[in-house]
């Protein structure tokens, strides 16, 4: 096995009664690489970021990480082991302000364990996760509370929410969805700069035209399986996928 | 010239942060202002036994604070981990066993049996509300009311500990005054430290889960686990209440799993305020207060009693210290510009 490989799903398969949401998709997801995965409305790519986060039981297949099985263990040890997601549909502690949805993951164990006591006061580090992806810390933003955001806040404090546990890899569920186009313009640089620091993502996206940017790799599905996986060039040449997006026979 | 313009302010002007909740405090005034309302209700809660002068009067306010005590329990579960339990009966009613068969059969002294009580009966409570804790809302609320209805049952069918007739003769208190000066620091001790908890990094934890749950396990905390130490927390509270009303009465019995102290409790968090902590302790305070008032109408004093809690909660729909609360931030004065 290739020693570059962070994540490995294999052959999984998921059914939600008849309805096969994940027919048999395998692919590998290299270090330090940022891999798109496209496809029409309800062609299983929340699922398939479900599986591999625990938050969904495949009825069959395995997944791997760095040569550790995933499958099978509950979502918040999947998290802890650095694989984190975002939400297609932010997910914000309303009652909380910015600053104190930080707090929680930096509660957590895999924090506590790996820095521990050097970790000093969590509200600090909270402010500086937020300042870095652009919560402007002057105009108290990170004390407002989150009911209070507009969509584009809420999708940088998901982001700022798997940070905070210090991944190896995130996998965005769709994260420019719902975002001007300045808004998605602002966030592209994050995402290349967490790239750069050698973090691995996995973009699920609908937004094509700002993932094929900056994706190294782009990976399509189709009802549940997987019709093409290659570089973004290579993808928007294909004929398999302009059929599948657009129905031409 | 010499007319003065003058114009009415807020009095939080000046030291209220635009952000919610803090304040920037830099004078003796400022100090007064935020600390005020804490100190109305230590002072208050400290002297109504001394502003009562009737032995009645001071039984009704130790059984307030019984119910206050189960309140607190239901809101902090309620409001700040999500969890509604109506097992306020459940609580009391293993806290008043524990310590009652303590006592009667093996003599140990009320000063042990209540901790004893207190910690073993949450580990209990705990330990059967285990596998409903994956559940939420109507259905770990309908689970926990199910448990003290079935102890009542188990413990009427079996005879045991003392079956109908319960176990009476167990060890009281000195006197009043020794119920009482127990009761109201532990309640003001509860409530303070209640608050500070749900403020803390722990407690933060426990209000995300109220918020979001999946989020929360997605930020690799084991929610089950956190869940777990806030109803071992909330039945501790609980239990405590259910042991206090063993040693006040000296006699134990199925009564002490009675539905009032599941539902009355909830009737006191909403008067008072659901998620002010401060709330549901007046709310008690005031409800139990109202009923015993109400006992000279007779049968009609449950008419009254509904009327009066009916028209509390469409009026205020808040509760009655965030109504209250909400005035005091807007009191205003003239000030000279």
């Amino acid at each position: 096995m290739n020693k570059n490989v962070i994540l490995q799903v294999k052959g999984v398969n998921k059914s939600f009664g008849g309805v096969k949401a994940i027919h048999h998709v395998s692919f590998d997801l290299l270090k330090g690489e940022i891999l798109g995965i496209i496809g029409p409305n309800g062609s299983g790519k929340t699922t398939l970021v479900n599986l591999i986060t625990g938050f969904v039981k495949a009825d069959s297949g395995l997944v791997f990480a760095e040569g550790k099985k995933l499958s099978g263990l509950p979502p918040y040890k999947i998290a802890g082991l650095g694989i984190v997601r975002t939400f297609q549909i932010p997910r914000p502690y309303h009652s909380l302000s910015a600053m104190k949805n930080l707090v929680v993951p930096l509660y957590s164990s895999r924090i506590m364990r790996t820095i521990g006591g050097k970790l000093g006061d969590r509200d600090t580090v909270a402010l500086d996760i937020l300042e870095e992806i652009g919560f402007e810390r002057d105009a108290h933003v990170p004390y407002k509370h989150a009911s209070t955001f507009p969509e584009g806040y809420l999708k940088r404090l998901e982001l700022a929410r798997c940070l905070a546990l210090r991944p190896h890899v995130i996998i965005m569920d769709e994260l420019f969805s719902g975002l001007s186009v300045s808004e998605i313009t602002a966030m592209i640089p994050i995402v290349e700069k967490l790239q750069m620091n050698g973090m691995t993502i996995i973009m699920v996206e609908h937004r094509v035209r700002e993932l094929f940017q900056i994706a190294h790799r782009v990976m399509v599905m189709n009802f549940g399986e997987k019709i093409a996986e290659d570089v973004p060039d290579a993808i928007i040449k294909s004929e398999i996928v302009k059929q599948a997006y657009l129905g031409v026979t | 010239m010499d007319e003065k313009i003058r114009r009415r302010e807020r009095l939080d002007r000046g030291i209220k942060v635009r952000t919610e909740g803090i304040y920037a405090i830099s004078s003796w005034r400022g100090i007064a202002y935020t600390s005020l309302p804490t100190a109305a209700f230590v002072l208050g809660l400290l002297i109504i036994p001394l502003a009562v002068t009737s032995m009645t009067w001071q039984k009704i306010i130790i059984i307030a604070c019984v119910f206050a005590f189960l309140a607190l329990s239901f809101d902090f579960l309620a409001h700040f981990v999500g969890i509604v339990c109506l097992g306020g009966a459940f609580f009391t009613g293993v806290g008043g066993y524990i310590s009652g068969v303590l006592n009667s059969a093996f003599g140990v002294p009320l000063v042990i049996t209540i901790p004893i009580a207190t910690i073993g009966g949450a580990v209990i409570c705990t330990l059967f509300l285990l596998p409903c804790l994956p559940m939420r809302g109507i259905y770990f609320a309908i689970v926990s009311l199910m448990y003290p209805l079935l102890f009542a049952r188990v413990i009427q069918a079996l005879d045991i500990f003392g079956g109908t007739d319960g176990l009476p003769g167990l060890a009281t208190f000195p006197n009043t005054w020794v119920e009482l000066y127990l009761i109201l620091p532990m309640i003001l001790i509860l409530t303070f430290g209640l608050r500070r908890l749900v403020n803390e990094d722990f407690g933060i934890v426990l209000r995300a889960i109220k918020d979001n749950d999946q989020a929360v396990r997605a930020s690799n905390i084991n929610i089950t686990w956190y869940k777990m130490k806030a109803v071992f927390l909330g039945s501790a509270i609980g239990c405590f209440a259910g042991a206090y009303l063993a040693h006040l009465y000296g006699w134990v019995g199925i009564s002490l799993f009675a539905l009032d102290f599941s539902i009355f409790p909830i009737a006191a968090t909403v008067v008072g305020g659901v998620g002010t902590l401060v709330g549901p302790v007046i709310g008690a305070i005031i409800l139990t207060m109202f009923s015993e008032m109400l006992r000279e109408f007779g049968p009609l004093r449950v008419v009254f009693y509904s009327l009066i809690l009916a028209g509390l909660v469409i009026l205020n729909t808040g509760g009655l210290v965030p109504y209250l609360q909400r005035k005091y931030y807007q009191f205003e004065h003239w000030i000279e510009i």
